[in-house]
């Protein structure tokens, strides 16, 4: 399974961040292009795909790629 | 379930304007998203309302018209009885929709035309600068009631969603939010619903959705969230209203 | 196959949108048009088109503006007031380019006023009573067949330049009844493709609707497009009809049922030997500024008639560009010129001797 967060488009809104179950959402220490600390993945492997971040971004940055 | 989460084809893939933490943007997609799974995109005629979704074009991959402030209501009346076969709907905030557009709101709710209105509700007028809306609570702050919302001076809170559940024309009215997980799916359920009663001709179908607006709440994303499912839903009350 | 009827302007108005193709009307009650309204909501579902009585003229022009947008041919009415409200809508619609039909029966205002005839909608017709720089095309009919005609017109040069296209009408026109001829086998005429229209985005790219352009530079550039489309209206529609102006020492200019009084007033002088004329615009923009330029070299006294204060004087005044002298005599509030009044304005002005324009 793969999941791919948008940083470039991120806003640092935080939602996914606050809403996935697994706290597996953090800010990054480095700031994008527009100066904002976008939203990424800790460990992409303790995400269950339950698409909760992807549902919460208001940008459409968050990806979630698996077989099903 | 497992599934493949992406961005719908109808939803085009560029930056919004919209501010962190928004609810527009979860909104844009989940109409997006709605449309491309009932395949009615070559069908469907969108109106923008005028406030921060006045370019909502620019996101959407659909025919959209622009309307004069409040008046959505009556573009989208005669775009949908001059040709019944498209889906039409219409995406306001609570100015144009229960402030300016009152009148155009109620009698197309009353003549029962078969349109979908998607009413976004945030308590405030975001593009303007964060005046009073009139679905801004009391003492709620903003640009024209610095003190907080004083019923003596400003009224109360509309409850337009509860009027318009009175109307024997009126079909279906839901109120949901995007404010947490549990509601935001609901918001897509609702939404989805309203594009699908007026595909099967069932009538005046609205979901008003508590959205946030982090803002001119002056509140952080996280804030605003909270302030929704704590105090806005309390005077708002979530629900199938009609 | 050639029918004539006897008809009122208001009614005569409404066949003439209906037999010119238009499929949607909304409209608002206010006298005096209501029989205009009450033959669409009764004719026009029976010949395949949609009427809504709306809940306000705001929205009336708002429906018009979607039922444009469509690609539809589309109609409302109503009297000065009522026009007002109208005038956002109305912006909106210039800016956006869509094609329809409006028609004022004026009447007395400002204000409420009463429901008696008037002509003070001029500027408002002309100047754009709504914001921005646009203007709609106006006819002005003077009898009930001209009501017809022009009506039909309007619609063919709404769709041929994508604006909106206004009858000035009264309260004298649109009540009273003359003999009406067209023929009952012509299908609509001057009908175009819109490609732009919004049908669904079903094999073309999706179509936009809009009037707002936020990016800097955007709105200036539709401007100027819809400027240049103005200019090819001022070049090729100016219309009028002028009489007896072959060695005319003073030349009425009037429109609408003013011009009927003054024709006759006109009529009257030159049985008693008078040197006087009629000229009488019909398009009132793009007004007949060309026409009446040129017999302003010849001409040299104009008296302009309007039920106003002045308002359309004020373009004689810049077409004649102060080569002639341009009297002006009106009434309003509801209170109509007589015949008798005209005459003696008439005779004020040819006797004015050395008075310099």
């Amino acid at each position: 399974m793969k999941i791919k967060i948008n940083s470039k488009r991120c806003k640092g809104c935080q939602l996914c961040i606050i809403f996935c179950p697994k706290k597996n959402i953090a800010l990054d220490k480095n700031l994008n292009e527009s100066g904002i600390a976008p939203a990424v993945i800790i460990a992409e492997d303790n995400c269950t795909g339950c698409g909760i971040c992807f549902l919460m971004c208001p940008d459409c940055c968050i990806e979630i790629e698996q077989k099903i | 379930m497992a599934k493949n989460y992406k961005r719908p084809d109808s939803l085009y893939d560029v930056a919004t304007h919209y501010c962190p933490g928004c609810g527009h943007g979860i909104l844009h997609r989940m109409v997006a998203e709605a449309i491309d799974e009932l395949g009615a995109r070559e069908k469907t005629i969108a109106i923008a309302p005028v406030g921060c979704a006045v370019v909502a074009y620019d996101y959407w991959q659909f025919d959209c018209a622009e309307a004069a402030h409040g008046r959505a209501l009556a573009v989208a009346t005669a775009i949908k009885r001059c040709q019944p076969d498209k889906l039409v709907f219409t995406y306001q905030g609570d100015g144009d929709l229960a402030a300016i557009g009152t009148a155009e709101t109620i009698h197309a709710a009353n003549r029962g035309e078969n349109l979908t209105v998607v009413f976004v509700n945030n308590a405030v007028y975001g593009m303007t600068g964060g005046q009073m809306a009139p679905t801004t609570l009391l003492t709620q702050k903003t640009a024209t009631t610095p003190l907080g919302r004083d019923a003596k001076l400003a009224g109360y809170p509309l409850k337009i969603s509860e009027m318009l559940a009175l109307l024997d024309g009126v079909y279906s009215v839901e109120r949901t939010s995007v404010s947490n997980p549990k509601e935001a799916m609901n918001t897509k359920r609702a939404i989805k619903q309203a594009f699908e009663n007026q595909l099967q001709g069932k009538g005046f179908s609205l979901v008003e959705v508590l959205s946030m607006c982090p803002t001119y709440w002056y509140k952080t994303p996280q804030e605003s969230v909270k302030w929704i499912d704590e105090s806005m839903s309390q005077y708002f009350k979530l629900g199938k209203l009609k | 196959m050639k029918t004539k009827i006897l008809i009122s302007g208001n009614e005569a108005m409404g066949e003439a949108a209906i037999r010119a193709g238009c499929k949607f009307y909304a409209g608002y009650p206010i006298t005096p048009q209501n029989e205009l309204t009450a033959y669409m909501a009764s004719e026009l579902p029976k010949r395949g088109g949609i009427f809504i009585q709306s809940e306000s003229e705001l929205a009336a022009i708002s429906m018009v503006y979607g039922a444009s947008a469509s690609g539809v041919r589309t109609m409302t009415s109503s009297s000065s007031p009522g026009i007002s409200l109208k005038q956002e809508g109305i912006s909106y619609i210039s800016g956006a380019q869509l094609p329809s039909v409006a028609i004022n029966v004026m009447r007395a205002g400002p204000g409420l006023g009463n429901i008696w005839p008037a002509q003070s909608d001029y500027f408002q017709a002309t100047k754009g009573g709504g914001h921005g720089d646009y203007h709609l095309i106006v006819l002005a009919p003077w009898s009930v067949q001209e009501s017809f005609d022009l009506t039909q017109l309007a619609f063919e040069l709404a769709d041929r330049y994508r604006v909106m296209s206004m009858i000035l009408s009264d309260g004298i026109l649109g009540q009273m009844m003359e003999p009406l001829e067209f023929d009952d086998e012509v299908a609509p005429s001057g009908l175009v493709e819109k490609p732009w229209a919004l049908t669904g985005a079903s094999g073309r790219k999706p179509n936009i609707v809009k009037s707002l352009s936020i990016k800097y530079g955007d709105v200036e550039k539709h401007n100027i497009m819809l400027q240049k489309n103005y200019s090819r209206i001022m070049a090729k529609e100016q219309r009028f009809e002028e009489s007896s102006l072959e060695g005319a020492r003073v030349v009425v200019v009037a429109y609408g049922s003013m011009a009927r009084i003054a024709q006759a007033a006109v009529a009257n002088l030159r049985k008693q030997g008078k040197r006087v004329g009629l000229f009488r615009p019909i398009s009132l923009w793009p007004f007949p500024a060309k026409e009446l330029a040129r017999i302003s070299t010849k001409i040299k006294k104009f008296l302009v008639v309007e039920m106003s204060y002045g308002q359309m004087v004020e373009d004689v005044r810049l077409s004649v560009n102060r080569k002639a002298l341009v009297d002006f005599y009106g009434r309003s509030g509801g209170g109509v010129p007589t015949q008798k009044q005209v005459e003696r304005e008439i005779l004020k002005t040819l006797s004015s001797v050395n008075r310099k324009p």
